[in-house]
């Protein structure tokens, strides 16, 4: 089975966080502690939308020495495919529910002396349960997190209170920017950086820090895309001998699901590179969407990332 | 003289390339012996070189073999530009620099193996990405060699096999390497069949 072993969890509590995010907390069905994780890890949350398989990674937030439970926080999209829309409309507490194990494509680098941490909106998610592990080994970090107004600042409360002196919060409608170029130079050498938001805000991040001369190793980013919608299109898979058509709201991976095949994933928003497929034959034109694969690869037509990517032409064959 | 072109080995074995000019606030230049000349190319390919010379911090000494070229570096113009006599004392000045620097520094190494290995390892502990710091090797090929059984470094080793300078083990030089300790590891070649020692042969220069 692909996207590696489940968790058979129940919901125990859902929490209104502010008018556009929900808090979900899991635990074991079977009262067992959950794997532990470390900070920055995501979950898959498996969803069956009347008869729709969704999919959808979401940031662990919860501290990662609390082993009863999982906490995630959904934000809620009413122009996305959907898996927002589910959590927040049909999630229940007492619902059982099926998660993936924790996986971690963000996590703290623990060589570096001090995190300098950027979070934009529900990007928070991930740096609530990095500070949580930072918190209890003794870690220096420094928190930038800028919403769209303070009642949309989900965590800034708990935040502030806990941190008064490492965590520093903007809000758009109050005209408060972030003043980055003055941060990423007052940095202590040794200090790696992590920014988690929307597209625009992560390329600012890291493109202002690279021209500064920040290392490209200690630059550390997280960004879930939903696989984003298109025009429908056919698909071979040489291997499956079977030809499937991808819907416009559909991703490719979720097609090849949908058909009984059995292709290997683990995000699910092009950062992890599991379901790395070889093109075999293209009468058309790629559409990339992903964050794995190198501009070369992009380029060479040969590699394609179905948990985000889609095709425009006559004809695509994949070895899937 | 120009980079040195070193033969394929394990992976373990350090790998050098040439330095080229990068973005950043400070430009910190550590340098030994024949690095001297890496530096000056260096500067040769700044786009605005009065400006990389105005923020860039040269940190040199003689080489192992007695090539001492800081004239050449003093007369750069760089804003410091610090001549230290020897490996030993130059590593101190680079810690106090490190103390102080912020990201935004870049770092350049340049000359033999054993000032590059030591220079990294003290930039690598501050939680600086050791990819990120550029190296190039020039000059002298001579090993720093850490004996692995008694853990006494000797410098400047030359020959394959050579006796250790802390316990007298015959030692033969591998390319494993420790960048932690920025030393090749030495192994006692003549332990099963004490006396039995190949013939000393000159193989760094």
């Amino acid at each position: 089975m692909s996207g590696g072993a489940k968790l058979n969890v129940r919901v125990a509590e859902v929490v209104e966080v502010n008018a556009l995010i929900k808090r979900f907390r899991f635990v074991n069905r079977d009262g067992s502690p959950m794997p532990a994780f470390s900070g920055g890890s995501h979950i898959v949350v498996e969803m069956d939308d009347s008869g729709t398989r969704r999919l959808n990674p979401y940031s662990l937030m919860s501290d990662p020495e609390d082993r009863a439970g999982y906490e995630i926080s959904v934000r809620r999209d009413d122009a996305g495919r959907g898996g927002s829309l589910y959590m927040h409309n049909h999630v229940k507490p007492g619902m059982e529910m099926v998660i993936s194990y924790p996986v971690n494509l963000f996590a703290l680098d623990s060589r570096a002396r001090k995190h300098l941490m950027i979070a934009g909106g529900i990007g928070i998610t991930p740096f609530l349960a990095q500070i949580a592990q930072l918190s209890h080994l003794g870690g220096k970090f420094e928190l930038h997190y800028s919403a769209r107004s303070k009642p949309l600042g989900a965590y800034m409360d708990r935040l502030t209170q806990a941190h008064p002196d490492r965590v520093h919060c903007y809000f758009d409608d109050e005209q408060q920017t972030i003043d980055l170029g003055r941060i990423l130079s007052m940095q202590p050498l040794g200090t790696h950086l992590y920014v988690c938001g929307p597209k625009g805000m992560i390329n600012w991040v890291l493109s202002t820090a690279e021209k500064m001369g920040w290392p490209i190793h200690a630059l550390h980013h997280e960004e879930f895309l939903a696989p984003g919608t298109g025009k429908p299109f056919d698909v071979e898979l040489a291997v499956s001998k079977k030809t499937i058509t991808v819907g416009t709201t559909q991703s490719l991976l979720e097609a090849m699901e949908a058909a009984g095949v059995d292709a290997p994933y683990l995000c699910r928003g092009g950062a992890c590179g599991q379901c790395e497929t070889n093109v075999l034959r293209c009468d058309g034109q790629l559409l990339h969407r992903d964050h794995w694969l190198t501009p070369e690869d992009h380029a060479s037509g040969q590699k394609i990332m179905p948990c985000v990517s889609r095709f425009e032409g006559k004809t695509l064959v994949i070895d899937r | 003289m120009t980079k040195t072109e070193f033969p394929p080995a394990i992976k373990s074995r350090p790998v050098y390339g040439v330095l080229a000019p990068r973005p950043g606030a400070l430009h910190l230049i550590v340098a030994d012996g024949d690095g001297a000349a890496a530096v000056t190319d260096l500067l040769a390919k700044a786009s605005d070189r009065a400006s990389m010379l105005a923020s860039t911090h040269i940190i040199y000494t003689p080489g192992p073999d007695g090539t001492d070229r800081s004239a050449d570096l003093a007369a750069l113009g760089a804003a410091q530009c610090y001549r230290a006599p020897t490996i030993p004392t130059l590593l101190p000045r680079l810690q106090r620099v490190l103390i102080d620097a912020h990201m935004g520094t870049q770092f350049y190494l340049a000359g033999t193996e054993g000032l590059i290995g030591q220079a990294e390892r003290d930039i690598m502990a501050t939680g600086f990405p050791a990819t990120d710091i550029q190296k190039e090797h020039r000059g002298s090929t001579v090993r720093r060699v850490q004996c692995v059984h008694c853990k006494g470094i000797t410098e400047n080793v030359a020959t394959d096999p050579f006796k250790c300078s802390h316990c007298g083990l015959n030692l033969y030089v591998r390319d494993h390497y420790s960048r932690r300790l920025a030393a090749f590891q030495g192994v006692n070649i003549d332990a099963e069949d004490p006396g039995q020692i190949p013939q000393s042969v000159v193989k760094f220069k």
